[in-house]
This record gives structure tokens, C-alpha cells and sequence, in this order.
């Protein structure tokens, strides 16, 4: 299972990349493979604001659908239409094509409430 | 990710649950697996829309070894089966089987099976294992009523109960369900040319190796197929041979997830989701499998009236009509703004790449064509009611 290390994640299996103001997200290689077959993405609306913990997108499988979380406050700046047509790039590529959404940083301290990778590779142990 | 930290609390449960004998070769091919019905059972291999297509476009292999498995043999077995089931036994001729419910006296479902008559006085019950505890249970205890002095039809009970014996094998028995356009040519690679494969809905003993399976042509994914029934003890022996043989026909080996897909297309309905204690055969559409003009059996009063007033809710299945979110059951269906009834099964359709489901929906807006809404997260999605099944295979 791919944990890269330069990435920080949630215990709800997002992961994180810093962009300067901005955090990239998507979900983690574990997370797709749990879900299986994606089918669905639901994104969030640009512009909008969210707090950390907050449901802003769905993912749906063959199986089931599955929210997925806001790491930390801040605003939604981008969002991964190329899901729309191919919502499959979440189990090819986890952290590269298969990216769901950007949130501009209310505030770049809150980061810190993210686990790194070895906490991660932990977390689902 | 809400939904994969239950699946990951699901696993704390799982050294209560069974395992099939196949159990040491899902785990070797690294299937995903999951509780299902007090079993652990592979849900994927690889994936559900791969191993979907297989079945479509080649063969699949489904271990079904967690079915219930329960003979029902003697002098009375005929007739009694007849009391306790829907569909007429006595249709049956040695070597066939037929689809059928064992409902309770309210005429709900218990569960839907298939009864092979495989000789004179002898019959093979295959059940959901979700259900089998239960149906066993009840049948076991409809077996014991015949017994008990007093009760009215007694006489004709009693005779049932010395002349009818009910076991269940499922504990040491396996089976396998091979599906898919390449299904005969699978059938002849592992039981040789010249062997017939049995007609639909038929049931025959196969020699394999220095033992012997029982081959029912059957299925639950619309495409040609068997069902092959084997001791325990032949199960892993059984399963490398299908899948070795299969090798150069496409074989995949399949899971329950595509399993559910794949009898969501053909609309076969799944007990729990869309059949229930709360339902009837009629209500579920599925009227053709009841006969009525049987004098006796167990729920028929209640299926009688339902027939004569209608009934109230009907299962539908219905395609949405744009693309967009997949239905899942429990939504909730609405027309003009009114709720009418609620998704039982949904999912995205594999071979369509369209939402398609099944609901009950108030019997006022449940004929072909009828459009409603399906409520996904607060938004409503327009769907159409549809003729079974959802999926036709291209004619080729």
C-alpha cells in the first residue's frame, strides 16, 4: 500500500499536499482500495467554505458512497472535473490524477493536526 | 472516509463468523474479504466492474459454498414440499428443479430457493445462508407440528412426519456457480467431451476424478451457467481444476459484489433487500413462481387476497434518467413532491454504466414508463420505470 512520505493525511484517509497558500486533496491509496471500483464523484462548489471535519465531497463505489472530509478549514479554490468523466483516476492514480479538490488555508497552523505518513502507516496498521 | 473506518471496525467481529472451505484459497489470491449473511466471504479479487465483465464477456467462478443445502426425502417428501412451497412440486420431473418461496402464514417471504427433485422420492432445497438457519428451523418445526395430537389435519400431518426426513448438508457440502457465455466449453474441459451438459433448470451426477458433483444448469447473472454441488473434501481440489481449465477461457474468479451486479441487471431479486418477511411473491412480481391453483400451502390465504384486491406496493425497476449519482437502497422515491416508496437495490450497472435499481412503489405509479424521483442527499433524480430485464445482452 502507498503511503508517500512527502504527504500529510487524516485519520479519515484523505491526503494532504501543501501548495503555498493552498492544500491539495484526494484519498489515500488504502482508502481507494477499500472502496473498490469508483464510479461517482460528488465535488464541492468552488468558493465555498468549510471547517475541518466537514462532509464536501462524496465518493461513490460499486458498493457504496462515502463522504469524504475537509482536512482543516479554508475555502474551496479547485476541483477535479476530470472526475466527472473518468472517476476511475481514484484507483489508478490515488495521489496523482485522482486528486478531488484544493482548499485555500484559513489558517496554515492548523496543519499541524495532521498525521504524517509513519503516523499513518500506523493508523491503519 | 466514514464508510472504510466501519469496514475496518467490521473486522473486530470477524472470528465469529464462518468460513467456506475455499476459505485458504480466496485468502492466497488476495480477494477482499467480508461478513456476509455470518459468513467471510470475498467480496472482490481484483474488481467488481472486471470480474462483472468477465461473466458478461467470458466466464466467472463464484464460490456459493455459504448457501444452505437441505434434503428432503421419503414417501411424504412430495407432498409435503408441496405445502411448505410455492410452486407446484409435482411439476417437477426426476433430474429438474424449479424456483420457489417458503413464505410464512402471512404469505412474507422467508426466503426464495430452488428445489431440485434428483430422484423419485428425494429432494435437494437450496437456500440463502443468510436465511438458512431460519428456514431450517421452520421447516424442521412444520415437520414436528404432525406430531402433536389435536391439531386440526392432523391425520395427514402424522403421515408426512413418519414419511418425510429433512436434513441439512450444508456443513459438509460446497458449491461453486460458473457463469458466462463460455460456460459449456468450461463443462467439457473439466468433465470431458462427450458428456452432455444438463438442460436448463435440469440436475445431473458428474464423475470428476474418483468422486462425483451434482451439475445444475442455473444461475444468478442472466448469462448461461451452473451450479455445482460437491463434498467439503472436493472443494479446493474442485476449484483449482475450474480455474486451471478456465485459464485459456478468460476465467475470472468473482465476488459478491459482482455477483450483486450482475443479478441487479437481470432484476433477480436479493432476499433482504428486496424480498423480506415483510413482502409477498406477488407484491415482488414474482406471482409466476406461486400457484395458486394448489389447494394448500403455508401463506396462500394471504396471497388469495392480495391477488383479488391488488396489492398495495409493487417492486419496480427502473432506470435513472440522467447520468449522475447511482441509487442506493433505502432512498426514498417521490412523484410530485409525494413520497411513494423506496429503493430496495441500486447500484450503477457495470454493463450500462447507468444508475439502475429496484423499489417498492405504491401500485398507482408502478407501470412501465411511470416516472419518478429518486432522492439522493437532498436533491431529487429523475428515474423511469422499466420492463426486467435492465440489461439486454446485444444480440450478437
Amino acid at each position: 500500500m502507498m503511503i508517500p512520505d512527502d504527504l500529510l493525511y487524516t485519520e479519515s484517509h484523505e491526503w494532504i499536499k501543501r501548495e503555498g497558500d493552498n492544500i491539495r486533496v484526494g484519498i489515500t491509496d488504502h482508502a481507494q482500495s477499500e472502496l473498490t471500483d469508483v464510479v461517482y464523484v460528488e465535488l464541492p462548489k468552488l468558493e465555498r467554505q468549510v471547517n475541518a471535519k466537514e462532509p464536501i465531497a462524496v465518493v461513490e463505489s460499486v458498493k457504496a458512497a462515502s463522504d469524504i472530509y475537509a482536512p482543516v478549514k479554508g475555502t474551496v479554490v479547485e476541483a477535479n472535473k476530470a472526475l466527472e468523466a473518468d472517476p476511475g483516476l481514484i484507483n489508478r492514480e490515488p495521489y496523482g490524477q485522482g486528486w478531488i479538490f484544493v482548499l485555500k488555508l484559513e489558517n496554515p497552523d492548523d496543519l499541524k493536526n495532521l498525521i504524517d505518513a509513519a503516523g499513518y502507516k500506523k493508523h491503519i496498521g | 472516509m466514514r464508510k472504510v473506518a466501519l469496514s475496518l471496525v467490521s473486522l473486530v467481529t470477524e472470528a465469529a463468523l464462518r468460513n467456506t472451505p475455499l476459505y485458504g484459497e480466496h485468502m492466497q489470491l488476495g480477494a477482499k474479504m467480508v461478513p456476509f449473511a455470518g459468513w467471510l466471504m470475498p467480496v472482490q479479487y481484483t474488481s467488481i466492474v472486471e470480474e462483472h465483465q468477465a461473466v458478461r464477456k467470458n466466464v466467472g467462478v463464484f464460490d456459493i459454498s455459504h448457501m444452505g443445502q437441505f434434503i428432503v426425502e421419503g414417501t411424504g417428501a412430495r407432498d409435503w414440499l408441496n405445502r411448505m412451497l410455492t410452486n407446484n412440486v409435482d411439476k417437477l420431473d426426476v433430474g429438474t428443479g424449479q424456483y420457489t418461496f417458503l413464505l410464512n402464514d402471512r404469505g412474507g417471504i422467508i426466503d426464495d430457493l430452488i428445489a431440485y427433485r434428483v430422484d423419485e422420492q428425494n429432494y435437494l432445497l437450496v437456500v440463502n445462508a443468510a436465511r438458512a438457519d431460519e428456514d431450517f428451523a421452520w421447516l424442521q418445526n412444520h415437520l414436528e407440528v404432525g406430531h402433536a395430537a389435536g391439531l386440526p389435519g392432523n391425520k395427514d400431518r402424522k403421515r408426512d412426519a413418519c414419511a418425510t426426513i429433512l436434513t441439512s448438508r450444508s456443513a459438509n457440502f460446497g458449491a461453486l456457480a460458473i457463469q458466462g457465455p463460455h460456460t459449456t466449453a468450461l463443462f467439457h474441459a473439466l468433465f470431458g467431451k462427450d458428456i452432455e451438459v444438463p438442460a436448463r433448470n435440469h440436475i445431473v451426477d458428474v464423475p470428476f476424478g474418483t468422486t462425483s458433483v451434482s451439475v445444475a444448469r442455473t444461475g444468478y447473472t442472466g448469462e448461461d451457467g451452473i451450479e455445482v454441488f460437491f463434498a467439503a473434501n472436493d472443494a479446493v481440489k474442485f476449484w483449482s481444476a475450474v480455474l486451471e481449465l478456465g485459464k485459456p477461457l478468460g476465467i475470472k474468479p468473482c465476488g459478491l459484489g459482482a455477483r450483486d451486479t450482475l443479478r441487479l441487471e437481470m432484476c433477480y431479486p436479493l432476499n433482504g433487500s428486496d424480498l423480506s418477511p415483510e413482502r409477498n411473491p406477488i407484491e415482488a412480481g414474482l406471482g409466476f413462481f406461486v400457484d395458486l391453483s394448489k389447494p394448500n400451502f403455508v401463506g396462500r390465504d394471504a396471497l388469495v387476497t392480495t391477488k383479488e384486491s391488488g396489492p398495495r406496493e409493487k417492486l419496480v425497476p427502473f432506470r435513472m434518467k440522467e447520468k449522475g449519482p447511482p441509487p442506493r437502497p433505502h432512498y426514498a422515491v417521490f412523484r410530485n413532491g409525494e413520497r411513494i416508496g423506496e429503493v430496495t437495490s441500486g447500484t450503477l450497472s457495470p454493463s450500462l454504466n447507468w444508475g439502475i435499481g429496484m423499489a417498492y412503489v405504491s401500485s398507482a405509479h408502478a407501470k412501465v414508463d411511470t416516472e419518478f424521483d429518486i432522492e439522493i442527499r437532498a436533491q431529487k433524480f429523475p428515474a423511469t420505470v422499466e420492463k426486467k430485464p435492465l440489461y439486454r445482452k446485444p444480440v450478437s
